[in-house]
């Protein structure tokens, strides 16, 4: 399927800035379900965007543009080809043996709840048996939304609340199976909607986590589905964090206002909104 | 609580004064005890003065104190130090090396000589270093390695430290007062100076700056700030070595390259001595909510633009898990035997270790992997029934978390206490400078010492003190 994506942050400042700094992890890679076919990223004060490759093999720009100005925009678009490989992620970029990704994170800390819950879970000793069985008591516990939750919420937090958004779900999947020693990473990407609406407030999030003698299976925690090729998959970190499409810091200035807007469609689709 | 046989420095096992000792074991023999008392007041009150405090974590009223200092010089014979200095230099060489190959080709691992999960599982091993060149392959440009002795010719590695150790503005400050309280004492031995210390500091530090800076590199020491415990180190170390005392505010990064602010408009920093630990050094690719640190210094440091001093990762090199493993290390990377032992150490996450530990708690002293400073630590010996009931039983709640050794009998140096003179367990902490040119180490150290009787814990968390370390020159 061929998608096109348009990602855009705009910051508005109370008062303008003397500098900002940004890392992004914006742009997509290659792997054996996904090909990159054009990508542009466009920030909108003058500066210098150096390509830089992070600890897990994402591509990274940092940029550092100097103000004052009223508002920051990074636009990033593009097209990419992609096909359904049953979830299985084949292709990408390794640069640790899965051992790694069973690290714990601030994020991603195991709670005694979430351990109980991932135990109650394992019902048999196939891996892939686990992790489907997680995918569908997550879904069925966890109820998805926007109101209670924030960027910095963890696993536990979210699992108390029994709530939580695409990232919240993503980071309890990971915890889960990481408690049952099944090494789980967190993907930041994009996600086609099959009902056609373009239009995004923000990207997606889910999880892979490792089969052996399958490897990386994405699993979608909030779709309840393994990753199809409405999947584009841009960034893999131990949680959010490490995977984030935008950290930054601003001298000077008031506050600021950020606001974000997605657009995914099938390319040669009409977009409705 | 049964006092265990140490080897003491002045008068060794068997009571005769050894040779380095000789003068000062006199002079102790004829001082006054009114005049030492006084000597001790004295040294007390110009420590107050210049004001070298530290912070204890933990105790609300008392947030900085003086460390207690000693007047007893602690000696070395030259040819004792001979051996500690090759020792020291093997280990650091090998520090290095490993540290590379951790962040590079992983050949330790695929030797099977560290367990694989010991290094990825590890919240120390930093993934952002992984394939990262650093300035000249250097990781390790200040090390503090800790050693104790247990016998005349035995000295062990108790820990290395090779994060951001502390402790050298003792070394310097005690020397300063031991020359102004006691001129006579250093004029019946030849001490080798420690005073060098910031030349070999600033020329190492100086001489890993990145290819890319001028001739003449800027250095800079990143501290946390006033209420980091050893801020007094950091500025006392800034004023001596001549360079900018800076804080995380004080910085920034620009089109990969970082500037300090200054009142001449911004100035390009070549190499940053931090004492800041890893965590804290970016909040764009460490802890986002470090007000400590300074924005993209990360990205500057992956581009080649500026050396951090000591690199970042390098917490994998002194973690606890790892120390055991260090004899096999530094064998596959130089070939050689280790002139200085490792503690021998009980991996609890084995099994038969383990089983062992359980069994023998009492003897050992059992630590946790990720503590320091003396915390969250059992002395078996020392220790009651209740205390060891409460350890077993974390023990076995999470072995992976602790490494058992067993109680060594650290050596004993006289020490002033409230009776008279009498030996005290010490430790000494020297410091370990590795520059592109070479590695530079300053005789002596900081030798720190257990002033309750009996006490094997020398750290100043926990009551120690510290003492003058005399290295004789030939």
């Amino acid at each position: 399927m061929r998608i096109l994506i348009s990602h855009q942050t705009v910051y508005r400042y109370e008062r303008p800035p003397t500098g900002v700094i940004q890392t992004l992890r914006l742009t997509p890679r290659n792997h054996d379900g996904q090909y990159v076919v054009g990508w542009r990223i466009d920030v909108s004060e003058n500066c210098h965007l150096a390509p830089h490759e992070d600890a897990f093999g994402n591509i990274t720009h940092v940029f550092s543009a100097e103000g004052p100005f009223d508002e920051l925009r990074v636009l990033v678009e593009g097209e990419v080809e992609t096909q359904d490989t049953g979830g299985v992620v084949r292709g990408a970029v390794e640069r640790f043996p899965p051992s790694l990704f069973l690290r714990e994170t601030p994020l991603t800390e195991v709670s005694p709840a979430i351990a109980d819950f991932a135990r109650e879970t394992k019902t048999s000793d196939d891996v892939l048996s686990i992790l489907h069985a997680l995918l569908t008591r997550l879904h069925a516990d966890v109820a998805y939304d926007e109101s209670p939750t924030l960027v910095t919420t963890t696993a536990a937090e979210s699992f108390a609340l029994k709530r939580g958004v695409c990232q919240d779900l993503t980071h309890i999947f990971i915890a889960a199976s990481r408690s049952l020693g099944i090494p789980a990473r967190y993907i930041g990407g994009h996600f086609r909607r099959a009902d056609g609406v373009a239009n995004q407030e923000a990207g997606h999030a889910w999880a892979e986590a490792f089969v052996p003698d399958l490897g990386w299976v994405a699993f979608d925690p909030a779709n309840k589905i393994s990753a199809t090729d409405s999947h584009i998959r841009v960034a893999v970190g131990l949680d959010y964090l490490g995977a984030a499409p935008v950290r930054g810091t601003r001298y000077g200035g008031g506050s600021e206002a950020m606001e974000v807007a997605v657009t995914v469609n099938q390319s040669g689709q009409q977009t409705q909104s | 609580m049964a006092l265990i046989t140490a080897f003491d420095e002045m008068k060794g096992l068997d009571g005769q004064v050894r040779p380095a000792y000789a003068a000062l074991s006199q002079w102790l023999a004829e001082v006054r005890p009114e005049v030492l008392d006084f000597r001790r007041k004295e040294a007390e009150l110009l420590f107050r003065r210049i004001g070298i405090t530290f912070a204890v974590y933990g105790e609300a009223e008392a947030t900085e104190r003086l460390i207690p200092f000693d007047v007893i010089p602690r000696i070395l014979a030259a040819k004792e130090w001979d051996t500690l200095q090759r020792g020291l230099e093997q280990r650091v060489k090998a520090l290095n090396l490993y540290l590379k190959d951790i962040y590079g080709k992983r050949e330790v691992l695929k030797a099977g000589i560290v367990p694989e999960d010991l290094v990825f599982q590890n919240p120390v091993f930093r993934p952002e270093m992984n394939g990262q060149k650093v300035p000249h392959d250097i990781y390790l440009h200040i090390a503090g390695i800790d050693v104790v002795r247990v016998d005349a010719d035995t000295f062990y590695v108790l820990e290395d430290n090779a994060r951001t150790p502390s402790g050298v503005s003792y070394m310097l400050e005690n020397r300063e007062i031991m020359l102004r309280l006691f001129p006579e004492l250093f004029s019946r031995h030849r001490v080798a100076p420690v005073e060098n210390y910031p030349d070999e500091l600033l020329a190492t530090l100086k001489s890993v700056a990145p290819d890319v800076a001028s001739g003449d590199p800027t250095v800079v020491l990143l501290t946390p700030g006033v209420f980091n415990s050893a801020y007094y180190e950091h500025s006392f170390l800034a004023d001596k070595l001549g360079v900018e005392l800076v804080e995380g505010g004080d910085l920034f990064v620009k089109g990969g390259i970082v500037y300090m602010r200054t009142t001449q408009g911004p100035k390009r920093v070549d190499v940053i001595y931090r004492r800041i630990d890893d965590d804290f050094l970016d909040p764009l690719s460490f802890r986002p909510d470090s007000a400590l640190g300074v924005a993209g210094l990360m990205s500057a440091y992956q581009a080649g633009n500026v050396t951090l001093a000591n690199a970042v990762g390098t917490g994998i090199a002194d973690d606890k898990a790892i120390y055991s493993y260090m004899p096999e290390v530094l064998k596959f990377y130089l070939g050689e035997e280790p002139i200085l032992k490792n503690v021998p150490t009980w991996r609890c996450r084995e099994p038969d270790h383990l089983a062992y530990v359980l069994d023998h708690l009492e003897e050992l002293v059992v630590k946790e992997v990720h503590g320091s400073g003396g915390y969250g630590m059992l002395i078996g010996p020392t220790a009651d029934k209740a205390q060891i009931a409460a350890f077993r039983i974390r023990l076995k709640l999470n072995p992976r978390n602790f490494i058992a050794q067993p109680t060594l009998a650290l050596s004993t140096c006289p020490t002033c206490v409230e009776a008279g003179v009498a030996p005290r367990h010490v430790d000494l902490r020297p410091f370990v400078l590795t520059g592109r040119d070479r590695i530079r180490i300053v005789p002596g150290g900081l030798t720190r010492v257990a002033l309750k009787q009996g006490s094997l814990v020398v750290n100043s968390s926990q009551g120690g003190g510290t003492k003058d370390t005399w290295v004789l020159d030939r």
